[in-house]
């Protein structure tokens, strides 16, 4: 309950602060709005389904983007992981690319792509590619070897050893990275979206910007937390908590 | 093949005949082990069960020198047999166990299993890890069923089939439950079951009770015992507990330390169910350990120098780098 106190305080002291601020005046209602006023901005954007239709497009192109992510990177950072030239060769290669922002491609897959959907999910996978790649190679690199001995010994091989051995024994150690690539995959996605008239978020947000509503643009800036807050807490946090149920670790704190 | 079978130590323990009338009588019977078990396969006393002609294993160690972990090891374990096999650490005798499961691969010599050379892991073969080898992410009864999922076996059989092999080791009540939630005893139970649930001829043990307290030992020697002679399987168990090994081997094989050679072979004819604390258990330890403790003691030589060689290798390939 204390816990629950303290977020009452914190969050009505932030919420009194703005209030207070916008009702100061000191900058005018449309470059710093008040809370009501992104309180109707939120309704409204309900209200006539634009904000329904963006989070419905943005969603189905983050999960397209990460499940192709999520796959070709466990692939690859099986594959670094176990091969001694690969890990060599291209392991350093996928550290130095990931200090490089996804959007970095964005020109690249207008090229390659042409102004469409897939240009976005190009640059959505390539925000969370690496980190996925990294995570299941170090989660490889950690799982204790006597797993996979054990489960040849008892008849695993191929894509069943990787499937209910190799994958589930290196899962504990690769949901951080995991989750760490879903936070790129949207991060770069919004981005994608703000460059590009694309329905999804990233879009209304920028409509916002184009008619000087700053309202709208804190209300999708809302929702784009919300949302990113949301899964990681309930898909994320629940997969871990499953972990720490099954494998008795000690829950994170 | 006939050549391996020239090949037997003359220490051979003389009843050839299988000591256990395999499964028929033991309760239970009716669920899966009996139908593949071994009472419908008489094995001629020619064929070891398990048979290891002229074993050689060596590998580069960091610093470039070759190293022979295993000698010449020549080895027949008959069908039903419960073998120990005793060294002092460093002499490789858990890497003859992954070289008999097909884990690893011998650099010369042949592994025969039936008369055929081992290609690879089989579930003919299982092998029971010193610890931490159940799967912490299945249950005590999922653990048990993998072996049987690999083989594409059907749910309801494979659960049923879990269970008896759970109710033989006294685990039934802890299906659901998580491996973590389990002692270190009750684990090594579950891994017995989920070896046994694969039905192997041969169960490969590795140090299996090493690591738990001596009441529970003592407890899984009786059980490990009891099943053996219930469901007739060949079992090859390593330790470097001697009085372990004579507690629970037919025979007692001892490896020498660096290079691991087949030292010594002591038959133990000794009535079961025996007892660690028998005089007699205790009597033929000693007769062991006086030959083991050779071996100990140039182990314990060579780590020493291991210890000093290592620091002077390091010195050398400084100097030669500059």
């Amino acid at each position: 309950m204390k816990r629950a106190a303290r977020y009452i305080i914190f969050y009505s002291a932030l919420f009194g602060l703005w209030t207070l601020l916008a009702e100061l005046k000191i900058w005018p209602p449309y470059l710093f709005p008040t809370p009501w006023g992104v309180g109707q901005a939120l309704y409204a954007g309900f209200q006539d389904h634009t904000y329904l239709i963006a989070i419905r497009v943005s969603m189905q192109r983050v999960l397209i983007g990460y499940g192709i992510s999520v796959i070709l990177g466990m692939i690859l950072g099986l594959g670094v992981a176990s091969n001694k030239f690969l890990e060599e060769t291209m392991g350093g290669l996928l550290v130095s690319l990931q200090s490089l922002p996804s959007i970095c491609w964005w020109p690249l897959a207008l090229l390659w792509f042409g102004l469409n959907q897939n240009a976005i999910l190009f640059v959505v996978i390539m925000g969370s590619l690496l980190s996925v790649t990294l995570a299941m190679e170090d989660g490889r690199k950690q799982m204790p070897k006597i797993f996979s001995q054990a489960g040849r010994n008892l008849g695993a091989k191929g894509f069943k050893l990787f499937w209910y051995v190799l994958l589930p024994a290196s899962l504990p150690f690769i949901v951080s990275g995991l989750k760490q690539g879903w936070a790129f995959a949207w991060r770069s996605l919004i981005t994608a979206e703000m460059l590009y008239l694309s329905l999804g978020l990233g879009q209304v947000l920028m409509m916002g910007r184009d008619l000087n509503d700053m309202s709208a643009v804190i209300a999708v800036m809302i929702l784009i937390i919300a949302i990113g807050y949301i899964v990681d807490g309930v898909v994320f946090k629940g997969m871990e908590h499953r972990l720490q149920n099954k494998w008795g670790l000690a829950p994170a704190t | 093949m006939s050549t391996n079978v020239q090949k037997f130590p003359n220490q051979f323990p003389i009843p050839v005949e299988p000591r256990f009338p395999a499964h028929s009588g033991s309760p239970g019977a009716r669920v899966g082990p009996v139908s593949i078990g071994h009472s419908g396969r008489s094995v001629s006393p020619e064929i070891a069960k398990v048979g290891l002609s002229d074993i050689c294993l060596s590998y580069r160690t960091q610093s470039g020198e070759r190293l022979l972990a295993l000698d010449h090891i020549n080895l027949q374990v008959r069908a039903g047999e419960f073998v120990c096999i005793v060294g002092p650490s460093g002499c490789g005798k858990s890497t003859l166990l992954h070289l008999i499961a097909g884990l690893h691969q011998q650099t010369a010599g042949q592994v025969l299993v039936d008369g055929k050379p081992v290609q690879g892991p089989g579930t003919d073969r299982i092998m029971i890890f010193q610890e931490h080898s159940l799967f912490p992410w299945l249950t005590v009864g999922q653990n048990v069923e993998f072996g049987m999922k690999m083989k594409g076996i059907p749910r309801a059989e494979r659960v049923e089939r879990a269970r008896y092999y759970l109710r033989l080791v006294h685990l039934a009540k802890f299906e659901k439950s998580y491996i973590h939630q389990l002692s270190g005893g009750m684990r090594q139970r579950v891994a017995i079951a989920r070896a046994l649930a694969t039905e192997p001829d041969v169960l490969l043990m590795d140090e299996p009770f090493a690591a738990l307290d001596a009441q529970t030992r003592d407890l899984l020697h009786d059980e490990l015992e009891r099943i053996w002679s219930d469901t007739g399987r060949t079992i090859i168990f390593v330790t470097h507990n001697v009085r372990e090994a004579v507690r629970l081997g037919d025979r007692v094989v001892l490896l020498t330390f660096r290079p691991g050679r087949v030292k010594s072979e002591f038959p133990v004819e000794l009535p079961r169910p025996r007892h660690l604390e028998d005089p007699t258990v205790a009597r033929t330890a000693r007769e062991i350990l006086d030959e083991l403790r050779e071996e100990i003691n140039r182990s314990l030589e060579a780590e020493y120098k291991d210890g000093v060689k290592h620091r002077i290798t390091i010195g050398v390939g400084g100097r030669s780098q500059v």
